[in-house]
């Protein structure tokens, strides 16, 4: 039986993709999971794969056009089968390589009230095979599966709290209520109401400046000692090389480890206090910015965080990261230093409640026990988001941090 | 004897012994402070010999209608000393059982008092002397609850004539009348057992029907099989106040609009159960309370750090198994490991009074008043094979099915062996599994859980054998 391609919801915000290239050429033999197209999402270019085996028979959509979610874009079946019908019926949908002036419905499964599921897995057309953990199955409950078809989620991009990261019915519930966020994270966390003198503070603030109240804090980092490690690591050879970015990433995770308050997201009506830290890291591409995500960055070493800020970066400039590598981050840096940027303030990145900026490193004289030497500094400024985080405690954060890099074996304490 | 350990858990009861496990398999060191026996209530006094004393009753019950099954015997006669030393006997070897787990586990127990001090510290008074241990981690406050007098209406506990569960255990005759005064778990389970032994029972409720926490379905089929064997009850009905009389108790009450009294020579009373929280050092700890139980968060922790409370004493439900579970989840929360937060909605309930009721989930009532779109699914045990075999036809199967995604909202079941038949509905809620996947589940033939199967099918409308 022949089976429709259609394009799928690859990231979670995605309403419509633009197919790069074809893999396959009509005629070509294809296998369920193999990759059959590039599709450019609004975040990322991915891989579109094969539902069925067979051969892709027609091709429906030229390279270069753009169709809404769930839209027709190729049939596979068997060498000889007919499928004139088929093609025929979803001609004009693909044909159209504008963009839908309403938005696509989205990829639902409808329940079906008497029939209960034959597998353990839905029918998520919607999901995309490249963020798929392990072996590829989501666990969840019936319960979970039947509440995510009647909402539209693909619980596939819900983070279970069950047994074993089994999605349950209040990951459902959750995921529905807070629908702002992205993705949802994949830590554990917990959920503080937000008291009235918070909520005053928050709305008192927001009025005062943007809907994000920002302050900031800077501090004047001594790197001499950070400097020195990193020479002396990178003298044992090239696979101990780490940037002046990395170290900071980990200061960063470690103080975050350390002051839970400033590891958190603001939910409008409730904060969020995450269990495990995730740091963005903020990397100029092309036509804009991206923060890829080094995750439980504060149990990672210093080689790893090295390793895979330069694989996410690469990837990041290629635009070829998965959505479950640009979003769930609690906390993010961002480095201007190699412009030679002296300081700056970034943006935070919501809901996220802070931001760290982190500038060039310079040499400078400084004034220490009466004598003027020359010390490698860096100025680092915080955002904060005044709803979530209070002067103090981002100050207290920024102080651990310092102390980090000053002292960097302050990391291993 | 070590005098500090990473965790310490005052009261040795089946929230206690059980938190004290986990956190030794967790690699934790536990020593659990315990003035009495092992076990707690539930073991000793509670749950455990009160079963052996129903299945006493259940057999009388069985001989008397022994002729029907083709059996003759001769005259039955009960003698309830001899039932409750067998009641001792199963208890006593619940105790050693659990004793041999301390053992096993390498829990230290320490026979005494405890009073919970500052600084995660517990000190035990026993006869030798007071000792005093530190927590390096946690100290657990497990020490239970105890049966509750109404002295406002002269119901005050005096161990003869006005007793509690634990004497009406403990007893050598079963009375020739007796009143229980609440129709709860313990009081239902009290007059199926003294009825059978020949007493005659009366059972008063306040509330409007027996059992009021169950579904009132199930409440009226346990109420009609009561009338049949004999048993008064009288639900709705406001006891004025109770005066000795003639060596026994005369309760002067009001049921069915008509003031009435009433002369027993014992009058039980199971209307509730007080947390036992006085003497602990709660106060000079800081421990907080909540109507009268230890005040705990989702993480099962009290007010003070370091201090978490598991059990009765923690509130309600006042269930064993509820508290064991509460032990298993504190040691994890100490131990610092995953653990899922209890879904209190999950806890079964169950009553071994005959016909047996047990229940998990939201009875019909509540889904009503929680405005729940919800359709019900029965199936009796009159139209079941095996139940019929058995002579067993009393009750029936009852699945309440969310109308939107199957979800079992409740489920009931009363009628014999009620209590073990609930549990398929128990794995099937506790894991989200809809209606539809219990239905799906092929129940092997005949036996009384294929009534479970129907009535998930009478919940979608596709009963087969109605």
């Amino acid at each position: 039986m022949a089976t429709k391609v259609v394009m799928e919801a690859l990231s979670p915000t995605m309403e419509e993709g633009r197919l790069v290239a074809w893999k396959k050429k009509e005629g070509e033999a294809v296998k369920a999971g193999e990759v059959i197209a590039e599709v450019e999402t609004d975040k990322a270019v991915m891989d579109l794969v094969a539902r069925a085996d067979g051969v892709l028979r027609k091709i429906l959509l030229p390279e270069g056009s753009t169709v809404p979610v769930t839209a027709l874009v190729a049939i596979i079946g068997s060498a000889d089968e007919d499928i004139g019908n088929i093609g025929g019926t979803a001609g004009p949908a693909t044909a159209s390589a504008a963009p839908p002036a309403a938005p696509a419905p989205p990829p639902s499964v409808p329940a079906v009230p008497s029939v209960p599921p034959a597998s353990p897995v839905p029918p998520a057309p919607a999901r995309p095979a490249a963020s798929m953990p392990g072996d590829g199955r989501t666990r969840s409950s019936p319960l979970a599966r039947r509440l995510a078809a009647e909402k539209g989620l693909d619980i596939a991009q819900v983070a279970g709290t069950g047994p074993g990261g089994r999605v349950i019915k209040r990951d459902i519930e959750t995921a529905g209520t807070a629908a702002q966020p992205p993705s949802r994270p994949t830590a554990a966390f917990q959920d503080v109401p937000l008291t009235q003198i918070r909520k005053t503070i928050a709305k008192r603030l927001a009025q005062s400046i943007g809907p994000i109240p920002h302050f900031f804090l800077t501090s004047e980092i001594d790197m001499e000692r950070a400097a020195e490690a990193r020479t002396a690591l990178k003298a044992r050879g090239d696979a101990y090389a780490v940037s002046f970015n990395d170290i900071v990433i980990k200061a960063v995770a470690l103080a975050l480890r350390q002051h839970a308050a400033v590891n958190a997201w603001w939910m409008d009506d409730h904060i969020r206090y995450h269990g495990d830290v995730h740091v963005g890291m903020a990397v100029a591409v092309e036509d804009g910015l991206i923060t890829p995500v080094i995750r439980f960055a504060d149990r990672k070493g210093l080689l790893d965080i090295a390793r895979e800020a330069k694989e996410l970066a690469e990837r990041a400039r290629a635009r070829r990261l998965k959505p479950d590598e640009y979003t769930g981050a609690t906390f993010s840096v961002s480095n201007l230093g190699m412009f030679d940027i002296d300081e700056f303030t970034a943006v935070i990145n919501p809901p996220e409640a802070g931001i760290l900026a982190v500038g060039r490193i310079a040499e400078k004289p400084v004034a220490a026990g009466g004598q003027v030497t020359v010390r490698r500094m860096m100025r680092v400024t915080m955002s904060c988001d005044h709803r979530v985080i209070d002067g103090a405690t981002g100050a207290k954060f920024l102080q651990t941090v310092k102390l980090m890099l000053e002292n960097p074996l302050a990391m291993l304490l | 004897m070590a005098s500090t350990f990473d965790v310490i858990i005052v009261g040795g009861g089946p929230g206690g012994y059980v938190c004290a496990i986990r956190c030794a398999q967790l690699g934790l060191t536990a020593a659990v402070v315990e003035k009495d026996k092992l076990g707690g209530v539930c073991v000793n006094v509670g749950c455990i010999p009160t079963k052996a004393l129903l299945h006493s009753a259940a057999v009388a019950n069985t001989l008397r209608h022994a002729a029907d099954l083709g059996i003759t015997t001769g005259e039955i006669k009960t003698d309830y000393g001899v039932a409750m030393k067998r009641s001792r006997r199963v208890a006593e070897a619940n105790s050693k059982g659990a004793e041999f787990l301390m053992k096993k586990n390498k829990i230290e127990v320490f026979k005494g008092t405890g009073t919970v001090k500052p600084g995660r510290k517990v000190s035990v008074q026993a006869a030798e002397g007071t000792k005093e241990l530190t927590a390096s981690k946690a100290v657990v406050i497990a020490t239970g609850s105890r049966p509750k007098d109404i002295p406002a209406i002269g119901l005050t506990f005096d161990g003869k004539t006005v007793i509690s569960s634990t004497e009406a255990l403990l007893r050598e005759s079963a009375p020739k009348t007796l009143a229980i005064v609440g129709a709860g778990a313990v009081g239902t389970e009290f007059a199926d057992v003294f009825n059978a032994f020949g007493t005659d029972v009366t059972l008063i409720e306040a509330l409007p029907r027996v059992l009021p926490v169950e579904d009132a379905e199930c409440s009226d089929v346990v109420a009609k099989s009561f009338k049949k064997r004999g048993i008064r009850v009288h639900a709705g009905a406001k006891i004025e106040k109770a005066q000795p009389k003639g060596g026994g108790v005369s309760l002067t009450f009001e049921s069915g609009g008509q003031k009435q009294t009433l002369d027993v020579e014992v009058v039980l009373v199971a209307a509730g159960r007080a947390p036992n929280v006085e003497g602990l050092g709660l106060e000079a700890v800081g421990i907080a309370l909540e109507k009268g139980f230890v005040k705990i968060d989702a993480k099962l922790q009290t007010s003070v750090p370091g201090y978490y409370a598991i059990g009765d004493v923690a509130g309600a439900p006042l269930l064993a198994h509820k508290g064991s579970r509460e032990g298993i989840v504190c040691a994890e929360v100490i131990a610092g490991r995953p653990t899922q937060p209890i879904e209190y909605s999950n806890v079964p309930g169950a009553t071994y009074c005959h016909p047996e009721v047990a229940s998990v989930g939201y009875t019909e009532e509540t889904c009503k008043e929680l405005k729940l779109e919800y359709a019900v699914g029965r199936f009796p045990f009159s139209a079941n094979g095996r139940a019929r075999g058995t002579g067993e036809t009393d009750g029936l199967v009852k699945i309440i099915r969310g109308k939107k995604y199957g979800e079992i909202l409740g489920a009931h079941v009363v009628g014999a062996h009620a209590t073990e038949l609930i549990h398929e509905l128990v794995v099937a809620r506790a894991n989200e599994y809809t209606v539809e996947e219990v239905e799906l589940a092929i129940h092997a033939h005949p036996t009384m859980s294929e009534a479970v199967g129907e009535a998930a099918l009478d919940a979608m409308g596709r009963v087969l054998h109605l």
